[in-house]
């Protein structure tokens, strides 16, 4: 609290990012959320507006030159929502903008929201909210152990591969030796371990990273490794070795020692590139979409090219387009596929996650996506800490964030997920706004799942003592993230979906982008909650209800209020008059 | 007949026939004086029944004696016909192209087909001037229905009856038709109700470069302004295109001459460009390339959404104007058939619930297409295959039910009608077996006798099985005004028609099914939650015990 120098500023003024309009009302700073509170006389017929903006959630803080009307506050924050306000003091204003940056930068992870956060709940409860996602039971579920596949102790005290979990899955033919001797030539030591089993066809989904083989070496023992992959499978003669990366990008790791696997040194495997770009190319993209979708008075065609420049949609039908690779070979021919990119940790989790999405229709149900996400992103050590905490800015040099390691990986999975529901409305057991809320709380630092790099960090910080599961929250409201048309039936029918990756199938997506801008949203939803009568459709695109990621109080978020507006919503017209006539 | 000599092969066997995401089928073609049929004489297969009239072009191809036609449909379905033996396919291809370019509007099926149904209402009838003015008598008496075009002399591509405002004669009428665009004199489009303020629409004023002005016109249309008020007129062209066409005779109304007038230009394109676009359109949706960036920028040069959010856009502004500032609005481009249209029947489906309804619906194409004189032959004669120099083909129409459906799009709930009523609507405008959209105006249709000779589409369209079919299961009355998104990140391609054939609809129709499912169960339990309350009503009534224990 002693970094709080102003703890409310009256006569604030909220700008609408794309319109004329505002909002007047007052500004309060508390320790962990910036809160602009409309002021009632506005408009005295339905509720005063709240926004709730969580300091975690804030990107980058602005403050503009002065203007005649006062001085312009610009907080952007990752989960997409912009606020422009408007300080009357310019001192007031100042000391907002250095408290805020102060606040924005927490020295340690005890500062983390997560760590004060309390949701009323005993230690029990707690305990049982972590025990709900069971890695365990999962690898059970898919039929490992069998004759094929084993589980290792070799990292059992994390000193084979300090990224991955302490379980891990391996073909039973993989000795010790072998698995270390792998581990020794493999970046950061991710040797090949088994991520998802196809019973049906006994074939694996195994990830790893890239080699390092240079320009000639070779390790007996990982082409064993890939050896006794292939040996698991008595369907395929060979295995597909899956790198996730473009072809150039693979050839120049070469030359510092890493690389791709040689199809001359490994017996029966078949190679393949797919073409996904790197961390620092989707991280650009996404800055010049928000780039290109964030300005006023945005024409058709400027859309258009500026979809096509960044370049978003194309990365997103890359990652697709590998999921179904994976998918087919493993479902259609019924081959084992290990997929790596560099690290494995990043375009690695992506294609796993996403093959298997499309693979087994348990991972598109509520608790089978929480698994999918704790077992390819959370347990096999993509690196949230880092990529999540700077996406705009480069403020967070004293956590583990490195802003060159920042990147919308793990929001691209999810929109991967969307563009999917999009195209097969029932075999999702969850909404779109299921996908949102995981998105708001990977950023949010509320929950521990998402805090630190990979579980042996997670359990230095002894996160599940000391912080709540996001997965128990998500759990206790699932009512509110069902997807209306999901059908069991059509799950038993359709167990693998075969998606079409035809550019003209993948849209924008919308309610993530601009979530919180309300005039861009349809007027009505079919997922309607409430109705609200005449007066009340007047503001529609304003946010009455608490929003944030503040806990309970967010029950009812923006996305069931979507529907409110029922009626006429004057935003978008008010402006076509005016500047017609300025 | 006439059909018989163009048909050179009236049967071939063993023709098979592909179409995207369906089986193929093999079986015996036939073609008659309308139809191209392919049956596989097998009773549970599928026929294909392909309108001669909804073919815009047929392409041939040859592997060795194997040819195949390629048809393309106005409907945007791309269908391939393997036919065997290079004579039958020849023969085959040069009798469809003369059945497909016949362009006798008197041999057009309309004329040949007898309703299999029951005609329960005659659609030709429902939708009469004289009828929507007993409506508008009810709200306001500013205005009379005049004769004064009853031979179509005075403006030919306007009905017989036109409503105009009350205190302005025939004589001025006639004088001011000389001083409008072929004839069209402003007339009444649409009464707001709830702050009685008009639309009204024309064409534009020929001024010519000498400023020309006619003081009826000043009249006419001053006459529709409350005292002290002033109004709007919505000139769709940018004022660079105005102003040239002052050069022609046309021109555009000044601030001299309209002082209680305040002019606004937009830039809803020609219909040149229009067609241009939809080609462009139409053919990166068929490129089956697997490039996002190709397609995106494709998509983008082909400007039609461009085209959407500006029609979009303009009919916000319209009925903004009417709604919001409480003023009267004339609209107006070139001929006043055409962006004139769309901007003022897009301001009634923001504006007027009742456009939102399927009978509404079809009173709006009534009345601000089919009567007001949009040339559907001329427009909708080819879509967007076709090779020759377009003419005067134009998708204005189907530019506006596609704003229709982006509205719809964003307000799910308040139209009565569902995307499929739209579809149908735009199928039938390139080809029908009614008669409904055939000819260019109420002169040409009567003169062709269509009314008598041909079935209405709303005869069809307005029976309990057509509706239900149409209707839209989440519709709830909305009186309100309904003002849609136009930011671009809003607006959508209109996948039920661009992307119709080229994707597997499968899922998307059963998510739909479902939603209706759950609809009509949703709506049965409130019907049992309602009768058990009014039961335990009752029996709380009934039983003194309960009574006395309260």
């Amino acid at each position: 609290m002693e970094h709080i120098r102003t703890p409310k500023v009256e006569q604030v003024r909220l700008l609408d990012r794309f319109s004329n309009k505002f909002t007047n009302g007052t500004l309060y700073l508390t320790a962990t959320h910036l809160i602009f509170v409309e002021s009632s006389s506005n408009n005295s017929t339905s509720a005063a507006q709240e926004i709730w903006i969580l300091h975690h959630h804030i990107a980058s803080v602005e403050k503009l030159s002065l203007t005649t009307t006062g001085c312009p506050l610009v907080i952007q924050c990752r989960n997409f929502r912009l606020v422009h306000f408007v300080v009357q003091r310019e001192r007031d204003c100042h000391d907002i903008y250095s408290s805020l940056l102060r606040l924005l930068r927490p020295v340690s992870y005890q500062e983390l929201y997560a760590f004060s956060y309390n949701p009323k709940q005993n230690d029990q409860q707690r305990e049982e909210g972590w025990q709900i996602i069971d890695l365990g039971a999962e690898f059970e579920r898919m039929g490992v152990p069998c004759d094929q596949w084993q589980l290792t102790n070799v990292n059992r005290d994390y000193k084979v591969c300090e990224t991955y979990p302490r379980d891990l899955y391996v073909p039973i033919t993989a000795s010790k030796p072998i698995i270390v001797g792998s581990s020794k030539f493999r970046s950061k030591g991710r040797f090949p371990v088994l991520t998802y089993f196809y019973q049906e066809k006994k074939a694996a989904v195994c990830r790893c990273s890239q080699p390092l083989s240079g320009f000639s070496a070779r390790c007996l023992e990982d082409e064993s490794m890939l050896q006794a992959i292939s040996k698991a499978n008595h369907n395929s003669r060979f295995v597909y070795v899956m790198d996730t990366r473009p072809k150039l990008n693979a050839l120049a790791n070469r030359a510092a020692g890493k690389g791709y696997e040689n199809e001359d040194n490994y017996s029966n495997i078949r190679f393949q590139f797919v073409g996904i770009e790197n961390i620092h190319v989707m991280r650009t993209s996404l800055q010049k979409l928000l780039e290109v979708i964030g300005t006023r008075s945005l024409s058709m065609s400027d859309h258009l090219v500026g979809l096509e420049s960044c370049g978003w949609l194309r990365h997103i039908k890359a990652v697709i387009d590998a999921a179904i690779f994976l998918s087919k070979a493993v479902t259609v021919e019924g081959a084992s596929v290990l997929v790596h990119c560099s690290d494995g940790w990043d375009r690695t989790s992506q294609v796993c996650s996403l093959g298997a999405l499309l693979m087994d229709p348990y991972y598109r149900t509520i608790k089978g996506f929480m698994v999918l996400i704790e077992k390819d992103w959370i347990s096999f050590g993509h690196k949230f800490a880092d990529s999540v905490y700077t996406i705009y800015s480069t403020w967070c040099d004293q956590l583990d964030g490195d802003p060159k390691e920042v990147s919308p990986i793990f929001t691209q999975f999810l929109e991967g997920v969307w563009q999917l529901t999009e195209q097969f409305p029932q075999a999702f057991e969850f909404s779109e706004w299921f996908l949102l809320q995981i998105h708001e709380h990977v950023h949010s630092c509320q929950y521990g799942n998402f805090l630190g790099n990979n579980q042996r960090q997670r359990e230095d910080l002894r996160m599940r003592e000391r912080t709540h599961s996001l997965w128990a929250y998500l759990m206790s409201e699932k009512q509110n993230y069902l997807n209306p048309f999901y059908s069991l039936a059509y799950s038993e029918t359709h167990p693998v979906l075969e998606p079409s990756t035809l550019p003209y199938h993948f849209k924008f997506w919308r309610n993530m982008y601009h979530q919180f801008d309300r005039s861009m949203h349809p007027r009505q939803s079919i997922l309607k909650t409430e109705e609200v009568g005449e007066e009340a459709t007047e503001s529609t695109d304003t946010e009455r209800k608490v929003e944030g990621s503040s806990g309970s109080e967010s029950r009812k978020q923006s996305y069931g209020d979507v529907c409110v507006a029922r009626g006429s919503c004057r935003s978008v017209c008010d402006n076509l008059l005016f500047t017609q006539w300025s | 007949m006439e059909f018989a000599e163009l048909i050179k092969t009236p049967r071939v066997d063993g023709v098979i026939l592909h179409r995207p995401f369906m089986p193929t089928v093999e079986g015996t073609l036939c073609l008659t004086g309308h139809h191209l049929i392919l049956s596989s004489r097998q009773d549970n297969a599928e026929e294909l029944w392909l309108l001669h009239s909804n073919i815009d072009s047929i392409e041939k191809r040859f592997v060795g004696s194997l040819g195949s036609i390629i048809v393309k449909c106005k409907d945007l379905r791309v269908i391939q016909l393997d036919i065997p033996g290079m004579e039958e396919c020849f023969n085959i291809a040069s009798s469809v192209e003369a059945l497909s370019t016949l362009d006798i509007l008197s041999l057009m099926y309309p004329f040949f087909y007898r309703p299999m149904f029951e005609v329960i209402e005659d659609g030709w009838n429902s939708f009469l001037p004289e009828d929507a003015f007993k409506d508008l008598e009810t709200m306001t008496d500013e205005w009379r229905l005049s004769d004064v075009n009853k031979d179509c002399t005075v403006c030919p591509s306007y009905p017989p009856l036109v409503a105009v405002p009350k205190d302005v004669d025939d004589d001025t009428l006639r004088k001011v038709a000389t001083f409008r665009h072929s004839g069209r004199f402003p007339v009444l489009s649409y009464y707001h109700k709830k702050n009685g303020m008009v639309m009204m629409r024309a064409g534009q004023p020929l001024t010519g470069t000498n400023g020309r002005r006619c003081k009826e016109d000043e009249k006419l249309i001053n006459a529709t302004l409350r005292p002290g008020k002033r109004g709007y007129i919505i000139d769709t062209r940018t004022i660079n295109l105005a102003q040239q066409a002052k050069a022609r005779g046309g021109g555009f109304e000044s601030e001299a001459n309209y002082p209680q007038w305040r002019r606004i230009h937009k830039a809803i394109e020609r219909s040149n460009i229009l067609q241009e676009s939809l080609i462009k359109l139409v053919e990166a949706c068929n490129d089956q390339s697997h490039s996002m960036d190709r397609w995106l920028s494709k998509l983008e040069a082909s400007n039609w959404q461009t085209h959407v959010k500006e029609i979009l856009t303009t009919a916000c502004l319209a009925a903004q104007c009417i709604d919001r500032e409480g003023a009267s609005v004339l609209v107006h481009g070139t001929e006043g058939t055409d962006s004139t249209l769309q901007v003022t029947s897009l301001a009634q489906i923001i504006l007027d619930p009742a456009c939102r309804t399927i009978r509404g619906f079809q009173g709006l194409v009534e009345r601000e297409w089919l009567q007001a004189g949009h040339p559907f032959h001329h427009r909708c004669a080819q879509s967007a295959f076709s090779n020759s120099k377009p003419r005067q083909e134009a998708p204005v129409f189907l530019l506006f039910l596609d704003c229709v459906w982006q509205i719809l799009r964003q307000f799910p709930c308040s139209f009565e009608f569902s995307e499929s009523f739209l579809v149908l609507v735009f199928d039938h405008a390139y080809a029908s077996q009614f008669g409904t959209f055939l000819g260019n105006s109420t002169a040409e249709r009567a003169k062709l006798s269509l009314p008598e000779k041909t079935v209405s589409l709303w005869s069809w369209v307005n029976r309990p099985q057509e509706l239900e079919r149409l209707t839209n299961p989440l519709y709830e009355a909305n009186s309100l005004v309904i003002w849609p998104s136009v930011a671009p990140q809003s607006l959508l391609l209109w996948e039920g028609v661009f992307l119709r054939w080229n994707r597997s609809s499968k899922c998307l129709d059963e998510a739909y099914e479902e939603m209706v499912h759950i609809i009509e169960y949703n709506k049965e339990l409130q019907n049992k939650v309602n009768s058990l309350r009014r039961q335990l009503a009752q029996l709380e009534t009934e039983d003194p015990l309960l009574q006395t224990l309260e």
